[in-house]
Order: structure tokens, then sequence, then C-alpha cells
């Protein structure tokens, strides 16, 4: 095998390999054998880097001399819901500090949940003279400021994204520093920000940006400016638009219908805070050509929302409240066929009854009549193990399947049963399930089903659920392809933990909340395991100094070579390799 | 000193007592004697052994008797331990459970309070043009999205650090109608003795008023300006749509700032922090 890998050239293995884009199949390369090894890690443009503590900056550096592109990720997902205390990690900085060093014509740079300072986005504008796309997903730790710094200095920026990061918002000056001589915008997302920009500033921008296709606006930008701007870009794909309501004007609404309608390219939609459903039928006429709609925000109701989603149907994705409601996804089902992704988010996720009549219904239509449909995230109220078996018997094709019944360990409502049935029908007949999150009254038997069918699946959430530690055993001992578990309030403890512990070393992260696995068993584990890390998040205090018997509040355990981290916070601890107990 | 058992410290989802979260755990109280019988298939059939001893593949069957004995006992007293005090207090049971279990349901913070906010400019518009949307000389539409674009996106959650606290938190002032309401959310989050776990007992703190000039901390907060001043001088709805975020500070430091009745205009200002 050597000697056919060392027939070649180098030059032409390294051709063959730039056709190898998928970072998985990067990483088999250059598995094959050691010059394989050394001529993949030097034509290596791409890096994913799911936990950004997993490895650390200098032996990414050090085994990929030539990265074009960084995508990290920080916080484990459940910090999304505010069970990830602040202050916890994820910081950039030191990723920041070694890459601009080390890749001077870095150009992309994608991170998820993480903390990223002012003082990084300046260095960043400084240090890459070719940078090209910032995207910052679900970041924090940054102003206003920062961005001007990147609007100022990056001169061939094509894309800025600022995707449900929470920024420090002190005006809206910033965008007024790209310099008049700039022209390279391809993407603007700054629909999470809450400051006005300057609208001339803002005109003047993508008026002179001729590649413009994606702009998401901010809710600030006022509906009869709407027009103006579309108006300077024609060719744009997709676009968000802010609050969606103004005095009722018939020029408004014609100048903004025409102006939709002349951009002959839009796609997708999104935005449209506080709607005015008299505004809505200005988009009708582009309806037919939308592949992508999010109206998570729209609080419209079900007939305006019908009235809408009727005329799309070329429409690949929906994200809607729930004011929808079943009848909604009636029509859904009848006009889209075309459906690949369906959210429906709740209203009034805290309404004791509910206030809308959004029931399994819905979703069982939408599973028959868009043959699609892999992709589905559905916050309801009741559910039942004959709906779920339907779906799953429906839609054989789904990969992603996140199901939210509002209140914890609520039972199939017809039966009274736990919903096992019903999420093992799921596992069983999607044999492509990749993603799953699972809702309601359940026992361990869903997990020994998951376990058993669940081959396919990558990523599991579950909360409130099962008895005993039976259940993790199963979904840690059968599920061959997972990667991420995040579990919050189940009865798991030890045992399950314990003898499963090698499987934790072939998955990205564990993350449990509010189990019953005791410090005791944190310390063994992280004793025996050198390559996780095993972190206890505790705010009660020092774990020691309760007995070891006593379950830890949180558990992050995830696997590294990069050795336990240096960056965490006083209710953090990571267990030691080799001591018992750690000096804190 | 060390805090509350308040559950998860990033949000809180402005429960006015903040007593719950942490019950959510475990509140499953069949499961705390059933760990060890269950009555779904005897845990005989489960081979569990301390797959630590094996090199790699998942599972781990290998099982020196002695390890597996030390690895039951562990779960054994850990069956044994009540994580709440009252461990048969079912919160799921309560209607109003949903709503005081911390990151559940699971939607992020943004949405959250885009919807909220939301929710508030369409009461305020409603309550202007007493519910008829299309008044041509309703101009709240418009006003109230001018409201909207002086609040920040996250204005829900702020931060809120104390003194001596490494360990910051968020409160959602959207939830709460007052700074009574508010003061009182804040003093069950950094006063109040944690609850009791059975693992150990926490001294409480003497419940100090924040909004009393006479106790040992007070309240402030930073405004959009950047500048820090105490709390309770202006209307809610203007502190509301100026704070950014929030300290609790001993009382000592806060010299500089004006004593709590002087006039507005002649309020003193300390340095940012």
């Amino acid at each position: 095998m050597q000697r056919m890998a060392l027939s070649f050239p180098e030059e032409v293995l390294e051709h063959v390999f730039s056709f190898i884009r998928s970072e998985r199949d990067r990483n088999v390369i250059s598995l094959v054998c050691k010059s394989w090894y050394e001529i993949e890690r030097w034509c290596r443009w791409r890096v994913f880097i799911g936990n950004c503590y997993a490895v650390s900056p200098m032996m990414v550096i050090k085994r990929f001399p030539e990265v074009r592109s960084i995508s990290l990720k920080g916080k484990p997902h459940f910090a999304d819901f505010n069970l990830v205390p602040e202050g916890w990690g994820g910081f950039v900085c030191p990723w920041i500090g070694a890459i601009a060093k080390a890749y001077p014509w870095l150009e992309e740079i994608r991170l998820k949940r993480m903390v990223i300072t002012d003082e990084s986005l300046e260095l960043i504008a400084r240090s890459f003279k070719n940078f090209k796309v910032l995207v910052l997903s679900s970041c924090e730790g940054f102003s206003t400021d920062g961005l001007a710094a990147i609007a100022a200095n990056c001169r061939n920026l094509r894309e800025l994204d600022l995707r449900e990061s929470e920024v420090d918002d002190r005006n809206g000056h910033w965008l007024s520093h790209f310099p008049d001589s700039y022209t390279s915008l391809v993407s603007l997302n700054i629909s999470c920000l809450g400051s006005e920009v300057s609208l001339s500033a803002l005109e003047r921008l993508i008026g002179r940006c001729p590649n413009l296709q994606t702009l998401r606006l901010n809710r600030a930008v006022p509906l009869d400016r709407l027009a103006n701007l579309l108006a300077r870009t024609p060719q744009l794909i997709e676009f968000g638009t802010g609050a969606y309501s103004s005095e009722i004007r018939p020029e408004v609404f014609s100048k903004l219908s025409g102006a939709l309608s002349g951009c002959k390219q839009l796609r997708s939609l999104s935005g449209f805070w506080d709607v005015l459903p008299s505004y809505l039928p200005a988009i009708y006429p582009i309806c037919s050509r939308l592949t992508s709609l999010n109206l998570s925000y729209a609080t419209i109701q079900s007939l305006d929302l019908i009235k809408l989603v009727s005329q799309c149907h070329n429409l690949q994705r929906l994200w809607v409240l729930d004011y929808i409601e079943d009848a909604g996804l009636d029509a859904l089902a009848v006009s889209c066929k075309d459906l690949r992704e369906l959210r429906v988010f709740p209203s009034d996720p805290f309404a004791l009854e509910p206030n809308v009549t959004l029931t399994e219904h819905g979703l069982v239509s939408v599973s028959e009549g868009c043959p699609k449909l892999q992709s589905v995230l559905y916050f309801c109220r009741q559910m039942s193990n004959a709906a779920l078996i339907t779906i799953a018997r429906n839609r054989p094709n789904m990969t992603r399947f996140r199901l939210c019944i509002i209140e914890p360990r609520t039972p199939d409502y017809l039966t009274l049963q736990p919903l096992d049935a019903g999420f093992g029908a799921v596992v069983e007949y999607c044999k492509d399930l990749r993603r799953l999150s699972l809702s309601g009254l359940l026992t361990d038997r869903v997990f020994e089903y998951i376990g058993t069918y669940g081959k396919k699946l990558e990523m599991l959430s579950v909360a409130f659920a099962g008895d005993s530690d039976l259940g993790l055993h199963h979904i840690l001992s059968g599920c061959d392809n997972l990667r991420k578990l995040e579990i919050r309030d189940c009865p798991f403890g030890d045992k399950a933990l314990l003898a499963n512990a090698a499987k934790l070393e072939t998955m990205r992260s564990l993350w449990m909340s509010s189990c019953l696995v005791s410090y005791g068993a944190c310390k063994l584990l992280g004793h025996k395991m050198p390559r996780l890390n095993v972190e206890v998040i505790d705010e009660r205090g020092p774990p020691d100094s309760r007995p070891e018997s006593c379950p830890v509040e949180k558990l992050y355990i995830y696997r590294t070579i990069a050795g336990p981290r240096l960056d965490m916070p006083d209710f953090v601890w990571t267990m030691e390799d080799d001591s018992e107990f750690r000096i804190s | 000193m060390t805090l509350g058992l308040l559950g998860g410290g990033g949000g809180d989802n402005g429960g006015s007592s903040g007593a719950t979260p942490n019950e959510s755990s475990v509140s499953n109280a069949k499961v705390l004697g059933q760990e060890c019988s269950s009555s779904y298939k005897g845990e005989a059939e489960l081979e569990l052994g301390l797959g630590l001893s094996l090199g790699g593949g998942g599972g781990g069957k290998a099982k020196p008797s002695s390890a597996w004995d030390r690895v039951s006992t562990v779960g054994g007293s850990v069956s044994g331990t009540k994580r709440a005090a009252d461990s048969v207090s079912h919160e799921a049971g309560s209607p109003t459970a949903g709503s005081q279990v911390v990151g559940w349901p699971p939607i992020r913070a943004y949405r959250m309070n885009s919807l909220i906010n939301q929710a508030k400019a369409q009461r305020a518009e409603e309550d202007k043009s007493g519910g008829d949307k299309n008044n041509p000389d309703d101009v709240s539409v418009t006003k109230t999205g001018a409201v909207n674009k002086t609040e920040k996106n996250h204005l829900g959650f702020v931060k809120v650090n104390m003194d001596g606290v490494r360990i910051g938190r968020k409160v959602d002032l959207n939830s709460h109608s007052s700074y009574e309401n508010l003061a009182q959310t804040l003093e069950d989050m950094f006063f109040m003795p944690a609850k009791s776990t059975g693992c150990e007992k926490e001294p409480g703190m003497k419940l100090s008023k924040l909004l009393d000039e006479t106790s040992e901390f007070v309240l402030t907060y930073e405004d959009k300006e950047g500048d820090w001043m105490l709390v309770g001088d202006v209307p809610w709805r203007m502190f509301l749509s100026s704070v950014r975020r929030l300290r609790i500070m001993r009382t000592s430091e806060a010299n500089g700032l004006a004593p709590r009745y002087q006039e507005k205009n002649e309020r003193l200002r300390i340095k940012p922090i």
C-alpha cells in the first residue's frame, strides 16, 4: 500500500484531495498512511472544530499550516436554554491570538456559542488582509464597536452574519464605517441588533454592492423604507424585513409590493416582527417563488397564515408560530408538496391552557401530505402514540425529529400511557434518523427502542424521562453513531455511565444536569479516562465539601487531546487524571 | 460565601419565589426507591461491568467483581440520597410547572424576549387605539415601533452582579412589574439560604432590603450612557427602557451615588465600573 501511495507524485495526490471537501472524508484520508497524512495536512484549507476545548490552537496550527477557514463551537447546546451559567467558557480570545499570527491569509471565521470580545474583533480586522467571512452564531461578549472595526478594515469582506448573537448594541453608527470604496458585500445579517442603523448609510452600502445576495435587517428598520432598499438590490436572494407594520398608506403598500416583485431571484423571507396583516398581501405576488419562509416572529392568525402559505407552492422550509393551528397545517399539507423542514414554535409557552388549536393532528397532516418532509421541530401540548406511529410510517425519510410537548411527563392523552411506543416507532421506521429530541412521559422502554433501532442517531436530547440507569445504558451501548447526548432531569446515575465509559471517547460530548451522577463517579471517570475532560458544574460550592455520594448539579464530559482546560470559572471543576482531589 | 441553589445560573424565568427550579430536578420520587429493583427487566440481564478496564469498544463487559461491587455501592448510596428536601414534591404535576422550570420549554432566550416584546407592543397599541389597528389617525403602531427601537433585543434578561460574588446571574425584567417585585427576586437570588439538599447546609445571609437605605447593600444599575445610578429614582417604565445591567453594591462603596431622594438634575454619577 505504501509503495502504491508513493508512486503518485505528491502534487497529483494533492490535486485529487482538493476534490474532497467534507471534513469527515478528509479525516479518513489522513488515516490511510503516513504520507497521505502529510500530504493532506498541507492542503487542508478548512478546519471544523466541534468543541473548542477538544484541541488546542497550537495543535491545530502545527498540524494544518495552510488553513483559510476555521469553524469553532464553544458552549454546550443547552446553553441556549440558560442551563449553562454565565462565565462557563467558550472564550475565543486565545484562538484568535494564535491564528492571527499563524494564518495571515485566513479568510473565514465561523463561531457558534462562543464568547468574543471587541479586542478580538479588532485583532481580526487588523490581522487578516484577505478576510472574507465572519459568522457569529449565538455568540456574545462583543459590542458594535468591534463591528465598526470589522467594517472599517476588512476590505474584502463578503459575509457578516450575526445570527442570534447577544451584542452590546451601543448605537447604529458602526455600519457607517464601511468605506465608500467597499463594494464586496454578499451577505449581511444584523437581525439580532436592537439599535437603528443609519438608513441612508445602509441604502448607500447596499446600492454599491452589486453581489449582495442576503440581507437580513433588524426590527428597527421601518417598513416604509424597505421599498427603497429593495430597489437598490434587485438581485437579492434572501431578505429579512424589519418591523412589518406601518401606518396604513396605500403608496407604502404598492411601493413595497412592487419592490418585492422586482427582486426576481428572491427565494427566502424572514423578519416580520410586529406584523400588520393588511400588509401581508404585499408579498403575495412572490409567494410562488419562495422556498424558505421564516414567520416565527409573526403574530398573525391562522386565517392570514393560510392565505399566505396556500400560495407558496415551492416552499421547502417553513418556520412559524403555533398560531397556524391544525387548520393551517392542513392547508400546508395540501399546498406545499415540496416541504422539507417544518418548525412550529409556541406563541405562549407558559399559558396554562392551550391558546390555540394546535395538536398532533397538524403534524400528522403534514407528514401525510408532504412526501419530502425530513426535518421537524414541533412544540405542542398533546400527543398520542397513535399519531407518532402514523407520522413515523408516513415519513421513513425523516432525519431530524424534535418534539416538545410543553408540559414535562405528559402521557399519551388518549390512553394515558407513556409515549414509548410512539417514539419507538419513530426510531424504528426512520432508519436515517440523525437527530432526535424526546418529550412527554417516557420509561426506560423508549431507550431500549432507541438503542436497538437508532443506529444512525448522532444527537439525542432527553428531558424528564426514564426510570433507571438502564435507560442510559441502552443509549450508550446501542447507538453506534452517537456524537452528542444531552440529558436533563432524568434518574440516571453512576452505573450506566461508568459501565459505558469507553463509549464516551467515541462521542463529542455528554451533558447531564439534574440527574443522579455522584461526585465520586465523576472523580472515578476523570481518573480513569485521561482523554476525557470530566467537568462538574456546581454552584453550591466545591464538590469536595459534600459527601462523594452526593449528586452533582451538572456534568459535562467531552473527549479532548488538549488536557484539562485552564479558563474555568469558580463553579467548574475538572476531575483530574492523576490526583484524587483537586486543590482549589 | 456560596450561593443558594437556584438551578441554571445563566437564566431565571423571573419566577417570583425562585423556589422551585431546583426541585424540578429528580422530583420523580419513585425513582429513588426503585433504582435497584426496576420492575422493568431485572438488572441481572444487564451485564454491567466497569468498562473502564477495556481498551476500546463501547459497552464494556469486563467484570472484575470487586470493581463492580464498588460501582454498585456508589449507585446504591446515590439512590438513597435525597436531592430535594421533600422528594415527594412532584412539581411536574402542577399546572404552573412549565413556567418555573429553568430552561423549559427549550426556547432560546432571544425568541422568548422577542415574543414578550411584541406582546407588550401589541398591548400598548391596543390600549392606545382601543383595539382598532386600522385607525389612520393612530400613530401608535409606528410609535410603538419607535419604543421598540430603543429596547435592546435582549431587554428581557439583564445581567446582575453582586459585590463579593463571582457568579453573575441574569434576571428577566419583563416578568417584573415594579421595583419591589424586582428587589424581591434579587433578594431571593442572592440572599436566600441554599435549599437543603441533604448533602450540605448553608448559612443564610441575613435578608437585606435592597431598596432600603439603611441596609448593607444597595441596588444600582448602568444606564444606556454607561453611568451607574441608584435603582428606584425614576418611574419603572423609564428604568426599563434605559437599564443595561444591574449591580448589587455594598452601601459603603456607593458613596458617590446621590442620596435616594435628591433631585434628578443634582444627581451625582459615579464612575462606570
